[in-house]
C-alpha cells in the first residue's frame, strides 16, 4: 500500500521519489503544465503548474510527493494566476495563431483554451525575431519560443548534438543555435532528433509540411489538452483507469 | 449636363466648395467614404470613392514559408477568404511545381463553387436585396435585411440558407466555415468522403431552385422598372476575366480575356502567369486603393471592369444548362441593353449563384472527391502566381520564394481593386444624373451608394458593414462653416449628431 496526499480532496496514491506532479498524472488528476515533459528532469520555468501545499505555493513538477500533503490546484486563486501567465506568454512572444501550422497541437494555444484565457491581457510586445530558414529541412520560428527549455533538454540529454542554447537574461533571454554562423544549417541536427518532436509551440517545425494535417484531426480539435495530458502520462502498471 | 461636371475626379477649383462624405459606405463588406464637393448652387464639382484602410499583407508575408501563406493571406477578408485560400494555393502549386490530381482540384473547385455561392447569396439578400425591394429612397429604417425579414419572410429564410449552404460545402472541403485550411501547395489535404456527400447532396436540388428563383426575381425587378434599371449609373467601361480554353466560364482557372468597351478583344487566354505584362497598377493620393489599368491602353483610359457583370458577358458559354439558359435570356433582355447596366451586376450575380450551385452538384456525384491522392510536386519553382475569378472578380495572388522557401516578395491584385475607376465612374454618373443641382437627402446620398454596392465591393477585403453603419453627412457653407448635419446610430436610427 503506498503513502498517499490529498489534491483538491481526492486522496492520490504516490510511489517513492515521485514528484506531486508525477503522482498527480499517474492517477488521472489533471494539473496545467507547460514545461513539463514526462521524459525530462523537470526545471519548474513555466510556473503553470504552481500548487498549494499547505497553504503555501510551489511548482508541482518539481516538489516531491510526501505523505499527508495537503494541496489545492484547481481553484480559482490558481487559475487565475495561470491564466495571467497564459497571457503574459502569448503578449511575450509573436503567437498568430490563426496562420500559425501548430494550431490545434500547439499546448500553449490549448492551455489558453483550456484556461479560458478570452482576451490578451497584456499590451503585445511584438518582437522582432527573424526566423531561421538556412537549414534544408527545418524551420525555426523564434517568435513562439516560451523558454520552456525541452528542446535543450532533448537536443543535449537525448541526441547527444547540444544544437539548442539559452543566451541573455530577464526580459532579453531567447534560444540561440549553438553553431559559429548561429544557424541551424551549420549544426548537426535532423529530422529523426528528439528535440524534433519536444517543442509545444510553433518554434521548431519539419519544413513543407504547414497544413497537411486538416482541422479536426489535430491533437486537441477533439479533447481539450487537460483530457489530453491524461491519456499521455505514464500509467502505473496495475492498468488503473483514470476515467 | 455643364462643363463643371462632366470630369468629376478632381474639381478644378475645390477652395470654398462644401465638402459632403458619406463616411462610412454601409452595407459593403469594409470600411470606404465618399466624399462629394458642391457649389453654392449644389452644382457637383467632384466626386470620389475613398478606401481608408490600409492592410499590408503584401509586406508582413515577407520572410513566411510559402507554406504558410494560403492560410495567413485568407485573412484578408471573413466573406471570401476561400478565394485568396485558393489564389495563393495556386501560385504555390506553380512555387512547387504541382500538377493537380483530379481529386485535389475538384475538391478545390468544390470548395470555391461554395464561396461564390454563399458571397452571392449574401450580398443579394442581406446588402443589396432592402434597396431594391424597397425602393433606394425607402424608410431608413427598414431598408436593411430586418426589414426584408418582416416584409418578405421567406425571401429573407432562402437568403439565409443558400448561404448556410454555401458555407457548410467550405466546411466539408476546408475544415471551418470561415479560414479553413484545406488547400495547400501542391494539392487539398483531405478529401470529401461518402458521407459528407450525401450530406451536401440532400438539399442541392433546393439550392438549384432557390437560385432560380432569384434570377427570376431579379428580372422581374427590371421588367417593373425597365428605364430606371438600365440607366442608373450606366457608363461603359473595358472588361477583364478568366475563360476557360473554349471560351466557357469557369471561375476557378483559365487565361485571362479582355475586351474594350465596343465588345472588341484586346487579348484572349492570356497566361496569367505573365498579367504583369497586361496590367499595370496606378497610385492616386487621395486613395489607399491602386487603380490598375490595361498597360496597351494607359492609365487614362485602360481602366476596366471586373466581375459578375463581366464574366457573365464577356464569356462564350456557361457550362450547366439552367444558368446558359439563364444567360441567354439576360443577354437578349430588352435587345441586350442591360449587360451594360451597372444594375445587371445583380442579375449576372444570381444567374452565377445558379451556375455554382449546379457545379457543386455535378461535383458532388464525381467519385473522384473520394480519391486519396491528394497531393502532388515537382519541380520547385522561384516565383508562383495564382489567379482566380473571386466572387467580386478577378483576384491576382504572385509570389517570389528565395531558396530557404521564404517569400521575399508579394503582389495582390484584389477583385475590388480592380473595379476601383468603375466603381468610381459609376458613382459620377449617379451624382450627374440624380443628385446634381438638388439639395441632398437621405434617400438621395442612398443611390450613391447603391451604385456602390451593385459591384459589392470588399474595400478593405476585410471587414464587414452590414448596414446600419453609423453615418454622418455634414453640409457646409462656402466659408467651411456647418449649416446642417444628417447623422445615424450604429442601430440605424437618425438622430442628434451631439
Amino acid at each position: 500500500m503506498s503513502d498517499t496526499f490529498s489534491l483538491d480532496g481526492a486522496e492520490v496514491p504516490f510511489e517513492p521519489g515521485q514528484t506531486v506532479m508525477q503522482a498527480a498524472l499517474s492517477a488521472g488528476h489533471y494539473i496545467p503544465h507547460l514545461c513539463y515533459h514526462p521524459e525530462f528532469k523537470p526545471h519548474g520555468s513555466c510556473k503553470l503548474c504552481t500548487v498549494k501545499i499547505n497553504g503555501r505555493t510551489a511548482a508541482s513538477c518539481t516538489m516531491p510527493a510526501e505523505a499527508g500533503l495537503e494541496i489545492e490546484s484547481d481553484i480559482d486563486e490558481l487559475n487565475d494566476l495561470r491564466r495571467t501567465l497564459v497571457q503574459m506568454l502569448f503578449a511575450e512572444g509573436n503567437h498568430f495563431c490563426p496562420s500559425c501550422e501548430k494550431s490545434g497541437n500547439c499546448v500553449l494555444q490549448a492551455l489558453g483554451y483550456d484556461l479560458e484565457v478570452h482576451a490578451a491581457g497584456f499590451r503585445h510586445q511584438f518582437p522582432d525575431r527573424p526566423v531561421d530558414a538556412s537549414h534544408p529541412d527545418i524551420l525555426l520560428d523564434f517568435n513562439r519560443c516560451v523558454l520552456c527549455e525541452l528542446c535543450v533538454h532533448a537536443s543535449s540529454e537525448v541526441d547527444g548534438k547540444n544544437v539548442f542554447g539559452f543566451s541573455g537574461r530577464g526580459i532579453t533571454k531567447h534560444l540561440i543555435v549553438n553553431s559559429e554562423s548561429g544557424k541551424l544549417v551549420d549544426t548537426d541536427i535532423a529530422l529523426t532528433d528528439k528535440a524534433m518532436q519536444v517543442c509545444p509551440v510553433g518554434v521548431i517545425l519539419p519544413k513543407r509540411v504547414g497544413f497537411s494535417q486538416p482541422i479536426g484531426q489535430r491533437r486537441y480539435d477533439q479533447r481539450p489538452i487537460s483530457a489530453q495530458a491524461l491519456d499521455d502520462a505514464p500509467r502505473p502498471s496495475t492498468g488503473a483507469s483514470h476515467d | 449636363m455643364t462643363d463643371t461636371i462632366n470630369n468629376l475626379e478632381t474639381a478644378a477649383h475645390p477652395e470654398n466648395l462644401r465638402r459632403v462624405a458619406i463616411d462610412p459606405v454601409s452595407r459593403v463588406e469594409g470600411h470606404g467614404k465618399v466624399t462629394l464637393l458642391l457649389d453654392e448652387n449644389d452644382r457637383i464639382h467632384q466626386v470620389r470613392l475613398h478606401i481608408v484602410e490600409f492592410r499590408g499583407f503584401e509586406k508582413f508575408v515577407q520572410g513566411r514559408p510559402y507554406w504558410e501563406a494560403p492560410v495567413m493571406v485568407q485573412r484578408l477578408c471573413g466573406i471570401c477568404p476561400v478565394s485568396h485560400h485558393l489564389a495563393a494555393s495556386k501560385a504555390m502549386d506553380m512555387i512547387v511545381g504541382a500538377t493537380l490530381t483530379p481529386t485535389a482540384e475538384k475538391v478545390r473547385r468544390l470548395m470555391h463553387y461554395g464561396q461564390i455561392f454563399q458571397s452571392h447569396a449574401l450580398h443579394f439578400f442581406h446588402l443589396s436585396s432592402p434597396d431594391l425591394l424597397f425602393g433606394f429612397d425607402s424608410d431608413v429604417a427598414k431598408r436593411n435585411i430586418v426589414g426584408i425579414a418582416a416584409a418578405y419572410p421567406e425571401i429573407a429564410k432562402q437568403g439565409v440558407l443558400l448561404r448556410k449552404y454555401g458555407q457548410e460545402v467550405i466546411r466539408v472541403t476546408a475544415g471551418k466555415r470561415i479560414h479553413g485550411t484545406g488547400s495547400i501547395p501542391g494539392g487539398v489535404n483531405k478529401n470529401v468522403s461518402i458521407a459528407e456527400r450525401d450530406y451536401l447532396l440532400k438539399d442541392i436540388a433546393q439550392m438549384i431552385e432557390w437560385s432560380r428563383d432569384s434570377v427570376a426575381m431579379v428580372r422581374q425587378l427590371f421588367e417593373q422598372n425597365l428605364d430606371f434599371y438600365d440607366s442608373f449609373g450606366r457608363f461603359k467601361a473595358h472588361t477583364l476575366n478568366l475563360v476557360r480554353a473554349d471560351g466557357a466560364m469557369d471561375l476557378y482557372h483559365g487565361g485571362l480575356r479582355a475586351r474594350d468597351m465596343d465588345g472588341n478583344t484586346l487579348f484572349d487566354h492570356y497566361d496569367y502567369s505573365h498579367y504583369w505584362d497586361a496590367i499595370f497598377e496606378d497610385v492616386k493620393p487621395w486613395s489607399y486603393m491602386k487603380f490598375p489599368f490595361l498597360r496597351s491602353l494607359g492609365p487614362e483610359t485602360g481602366w476596366y471592369r471586373v466581375g459578375p457583370l463581366s464574366r457573365v458577358t464577356q464569356c462564350d458559354f456557361i457550362p450547366t444548362p439552367l444558368a446558359n439558359q439563364a444567360r441567354k435570356a439576360f443577354m437578349a433582355f430588352n435587345g441586350g441593353s442591360v449587360t451594360g447596366a451597372t444594375l445587371g451586376f445583380h442579375w449576372a450575380r444570381m444567374i452565377e449563384m445558379l451556375h455554382a450551385a449546379e457545379m457543386m452538384q455535378d461535383l458532388l456525384h464525381d467519385t473522384d472527391l473520394q480519391g486519396d491522392d491528394l497531393v502532388s510536386t515537382g519541380q520547385r519553382q522561384e516565383r508562383g502566381v495564382g489567379v482566380i475569378e473571386a466572387p467580386r472578380g478577378t483576384l491576382i495572388h504572385h509570389y517570389k520564394v528565395d531558396e530557404h522557401d521564404q517569400i521575399v516578395r508579394c503582389n495582390l491584385i484584389v477583385s475590388t481593386t480592380h473595379n476601383n475607376q468603375s466603381m468610381n465612374e459609376a458613382i459620377r454618373q449617379v451624382a450627374r444624373q440624380y443628385l446634381d443641382g438638388k439639395k441632398l437627402t437621405e434617400g438621395l446620398l442612398n443611390h450613391i451608394e447603391v451604385a456602390i454596392r451593385a459591384f459589392d465591393p470588399c474595400l478593405s477585403c476585410a471587414t464587414h458593414a452590414l448596414g446600419k453603419m453609423p453615418l454622418e453627412v455634414e453640409l457646409l457653407d462656402a466659408a467651411g462653416s456647418r449649416v446642417d448635419v444628417l447623422a445615424r446610430s450604429s442601430d440605424g436610427a437618425f438622430c442628434s449628431p451631439d
